[in-house]
């Protein structure tokens, strides 16, 4: 059976910045999305993967990585790999401008 | 809700077992980790045990995790639990106190307990072995009332031991049944060399004895040897070998010779429970030292990740004497076979000591004294078997010249094991097998590669020399290091290029001066973003991406994603109306902690993101910079205006100053105290700058710090009135900001540039100074209160500190 996403509004484009990350909160859940200088948009789980967590949204932004804000793990927006030295992944989810809307799929 | 994570039973809370509890939580966070140890404390550097029984270190300081961070990776941890046995058919464990822990994997890393003679009078108070902190504790109680000590067994733990005593004031004697002392790691050359310089140092021995019998009354008296003679001893430490814990794998029926038996995945015999340290037995050895076990400790990671392992295959182990202040170092066969090959260089006068071993032309052994400086390399050798070359022989034996004047540096006589870095727990090896395996020629590069240096920084000049002594001498050719890993231009280049080229964003900086890294990284981007306002206060306009998130979101992020607000309190001071103000808006946002800071002003914790804006329109006082690199605080004590001291009105000054200078950029955090006399009671040593009053004037110090560095300030100049004060410190702080490196200190800064130039800029050169006074009240137009900004800017508002709560489509 093909199971149909269900896609969220998490706003409108222009809520979106570049390069600086939003909050998205979802029941206990929260959600970092961040458009990248190329315009294109990532939504990651917003908790570092680091032993010691901590949120990813206010991370900085390069390219299509983020340096986590609280001890600089660099992590692959693309892949939700975390790159050498450290290790460890995140939760991508898939997220896509419709018109003035973005929408993030779980 | 259900909890899909494993639970996994760690049995011993020593090196081994939460060694390999970090190593998994590096990897994966697929358990849920439950800890028992028998031992009261946290987890602990064993092997500085001997340097606390020397007196160089106190406990505290070799706790390796202390109870919070049990609690932060979210393990269940019960000190003082002794276990009993595990019930491998229902998946339990027990302990002595009949608690029961369900587990789906357990481990055992009970360690090991010092092997204690088994003969008569060993139950004597005063008998103790050389293993844990009660050890080491009763060893610190009896040293202040017994003279006298024995220590049976010239082992490396028995002389460590015995070195400790002598320096707690104690007479002390080494029994030894061998002829020679750690004749199991050195050979007979070595050992007599160790015997003559301990004896040096006023340590007795008593060789190839054996004890047959402890005497005493209430307590020890003495010893008796099987030829009849004695030794009178009030304390006496056994440290004649260790005896693996195995009762709890007796108890459970799991499969045990002399340790617990693993296979190369360190599994046991029992299903789903593994066995790591000096409990286990990998193919007939039981190892005893910390090296080999952080290697069974990584197989076990890699391994419940679900990550590639070969398996543990054994360990080359070697060892060092830590504190005896003789350096000796052995690995792999060290006692000379007819089928060895031998290399020795033996020097009676610097007393050193070199043998190596070759079987068919490969490097297999080697026993170093006096001179270690080699170990690294040769252990390496060793493990490796690699074949002996002319070049590896010249290098090893030297050329025949003397080596006078290189100078030794410490990380060479530093022991493999010691942590070099200890907010990541990375060990010398580490970083020595980290630069050897990569080719790393930067300090960048090992931090990259290891985390060392990462953290709080305190260990960088440590890992410096270590690379400069692996090295040798092409470090100094090494590659030339730019700010970041993105350039290889250093800081005063890109200023320069900045200047010349009149750049304006950091994008345009990376672009036209070729970073490797298009939109550069946490480095370098914060430090453009500086440089460019710094340069151009006027016209640059500030990056909010390039600014680490506590400047973009002006409040200290902390661990749990909340902030910290800090109101600006000029010169230390507040009034009734606006603690109140403080005391109600707290309440309101539900604060977890108010707190007092060093620097005379208070914290409000935890304050959440979507609230910063609310609580800064509510409080409605400026903003204290604490999260910035900026004018932090200007600490005062009470002056002359209540002080029966003071000779100036250090809080006025306090105030003026604070008002004057806040809100400006720094390379990084800046802080000032003024005092009113000499008593100096704001502290100001460790201040950027330290201003204290006198009956004529102020005296100005500079380039203080209590933080990662400590270093007391240097007195700059002293001056008459409270005009050329303001001017003295505007210009310090312009000079500061137009030559310190980002996140450079005012401690380094001074070191750096030099006390003599600072002066020459500040006070002698009058025009110099003028310049640097125009220059920085242009950047000080510039400033505006963040806190205020951001409340009248909807945009900003919603951008950064708003949280989306979507809705379905
Ligand atoms: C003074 C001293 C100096 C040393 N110096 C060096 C050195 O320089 N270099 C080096 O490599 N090694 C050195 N060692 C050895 C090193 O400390 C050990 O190899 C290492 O600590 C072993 O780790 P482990 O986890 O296997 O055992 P341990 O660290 O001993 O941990 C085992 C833990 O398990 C607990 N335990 C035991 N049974 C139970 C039970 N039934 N239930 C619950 N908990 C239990 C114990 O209380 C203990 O805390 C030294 C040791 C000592 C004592
Ligand atoms: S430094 Fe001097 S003036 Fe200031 S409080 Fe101390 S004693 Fe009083």
């Amino acid at each position: 059976m093909i199971k149909h996403a269900e896609w969220l509004v998490v706003g409108n484009s222009k809520d979106f910045p570049f390069r600086i990350g939003r909050t998205i909160r979802l029941n206990d859940n929260e959600i970092a999305v961040f458009r990248t200088s190329e315009n294109k948009l990532y939504a990651v789980e917003n908790s570092s993967p680091h032993p010691k967590g901590g949120p990813l949204t206010e991370a900085m932004v390069s390219g299509h990585h983020i340096y986590d804000p609280l001890c600089d793990w660099k992590i692959d927006l693309e892949t939700g790999i975390v790159q050498e030295p450290d290790h460890g992944q995140i939760k991508t989810y898939t997220v896509r401008e419709d018109g003035e809307k973005v929408k993030i799929s779980l | 809700m259900i909890n899909s994570k494993k639970k996994l039973v760690v049995i011993g809370n020593g090196m081994a077992g939460i060694n390999t509890v970090e190593q998994i939580l590096k990897l994966t966070d697929k358990y849920e980790i439950t800890v028992l140890g028998s031992e009261p404390h946290p987890n602990y550097n064993r092997i500085m045990l001997s340097y606390v029984l020397e007196g160089s270190k106190t406990i505290e300081d070799i706790i390796l995790n202390d109870l919070q961070w049990y609690k932060d990776q979210g393990i269940t941890l019960y000190t003082g639990k002794m276990v009993q046995s595990i019930d491998g058919e229902r998946k339990r464990i027990h302990t002595e106190d009949g608690l029961e822990i369900d587990y789906d994997l357990a481990l055992i890393a009970t360690g090991s307990q010092s092997f204690i003679l088994p003969i008569p009078g060993k139950e004597l108070p005063g008998v103790i072995g050389f293993r844990d902190i009660a050890d080491c504790t009763a060893m610190l109680e009896a040293a202040k009332t017994y003279k006298k000590a024995a220590v049976i067994g010239g082992g490396l733990l028995g002389l460590e031991a015995a070195k400790g005593l002598v320096n707690l004031g104690m007479d002390v004697t080494v029994v030894h049944l061998m002829e020679d002392l750690m004749e199991r790691q050195l050979d007979r050359e070595a050992s007599a060399m160790l015997k003559a310089e301990l004896e040096r140092q006023g340590i007795k021995f008593a060789m190839q004895m054996q004890t047959a019998e402890v005497y005493g009354q209430d307590r020890v008296q003495g010893l008796r040897f099987s030829d009849g003679s004695e030794l009178e001893a009030d304390l006496l430490v056994m440290a004649v070998g260790i005896k693996p814990n195995i009762q709890v794998a007796v108890q459970s029926g799991i499969e045990t010779k002399r340790g617990i038996v693993v296979d190369d995945l360190m599994k046991t015999s029992m299903p789903d429970v593994y066995a790591v340290g000096e409990c286990a037995e990998h193919r007939g050895i039981c190892y005893g030292l910390v090296a080999p076990l952080f290697e069974q400790g990584s197989v076990i990671a890699k391994h419940l990740a679900g990550a590639d392992t070969e398996g543990y295959a054994g360990s080359v182990v070697s060892t060092k004497l830590k504190i005896s202040g003789v350096d000796v170092f052995s690995a792999g066969e060290f006692i000379t076979a007819p089928e060895h090959t031998v290399i020795v260089a033996k020097d009676e006068w610097k007393r050193t000591y070199k043998k190596v071993l070759l079987r068919e032309n490969r490097i297999v052994g080697t026993v170093l004294f006096g001179d270690v400086s080699e170990s690294a390399s040769l252990q390496k050798y060793v493990r490796q078997q690699t074949l002996m070359t002319d070049e590896i022989y010249g290098q090893l034996m030297g050329t025949g010249c003397s080596k006078d004047g290189a100078k030794t540096l410490s990380a060479e006589t530093m022991a493999d094991d010691e942590i070099v870095c200890g907010c990541n727990g990375v060990t010398k090896k580490a970083i020595v097998d980290a630069i050897h395996e990569n080719g790393l020629t930067t300090v960048d590069e090992i931090k990259a590669c290891t985390g060392a240096t990462r953290s709080c920084g305190g260990c960088k000049p440590v890992v410096e020399q270590i690379l400069q002594y692996v090295l040798g001498d092409s470090f100094k050719t090494a590659a030339k290091q730019g700010i970041c890993g993105c350039t290889t231009l250093s800081r005063d280049e890109i200023v320069a290029a900045i200047k010349t080229k009149g750049l304006t964003t950091t994008r345009e900086v990376m672009n036209v001066l070729g970073w490797q890294n298009d939109e550069g990284c946490s480095k370098c981007r914060p430090a453009l973003n500086y440089y460019l306002g710094m340069i151009n206060p006027d016209t640059h306009e500030n990056e909010e991406d390039s600014r680490f998130v506590n400047e973009r979101l002006h409040a200290n992020i902390q661990k749990d994603g909340t902030f910290t607000v800090v109101p600006r309190m000029y010169g230390g001071v507040t009034t009734p109306e606006d603690l109140k103000k403080i005391a109600d808006v707290s309440l309101k946002y539900n604060v977890k902690v108010v707190k007092v800071t060093g620097g005379q002003r208070l914290d409000l914790i935890g304050v959440r993101k979507e609230d910063l804006p609310k609580v800064w329109e509510e409080l409605d006082m400026p903003s204290g910079y604490a999260y910035a690199k900026s004018l932090r605080t200007v600490k005062t004590c009470v002056g002359s205006q209540f002080c029966r001291f003071g000779t100036q009105d250090s809080m006025g000054m306090g105030e003026v100053l604070e008002r004057k200078f806040e809100r400006l950029d720094f390379p990084a955090k800046f802080k000032l105290a003024v005092n009113g006399c000499p008593r100096n009671c704001a502290e100001s040593c460790t201040k950027d700058i330290g201003i204290v009053g006198n009956d004529g004037g102020w005296e100005i110090f500079i380039g203080g710090n209590g933080g990662i560095k400590a270093r007391l300030a240097d007195s700059l100049c002293k001056v008459k009135t409270d005009d050329e004060l303001i001017e003295i410190v505007g210009s310090v702080m312009q000079l500061y900001r137009e030559t310190g490196q980002y996140l450079e200190r005012t401690s380094e800064w001074v070191e750096r540039t030099g006390l003599e130039e600072i002066r020459k800029a500040v006070v002698h050169d009058v025009d110099q100074r003028k310049a640097l006074i125009e220059r920085i009240e242009f950047a000080l137009q510039q400033v505006e209160d963040p806190w205020k900004k951001i409340i009248n800017d909807a945009d900003s508002r919603k951008n950064l500190f708003e949280v989306v709560t979507p809705s379905l489509v």
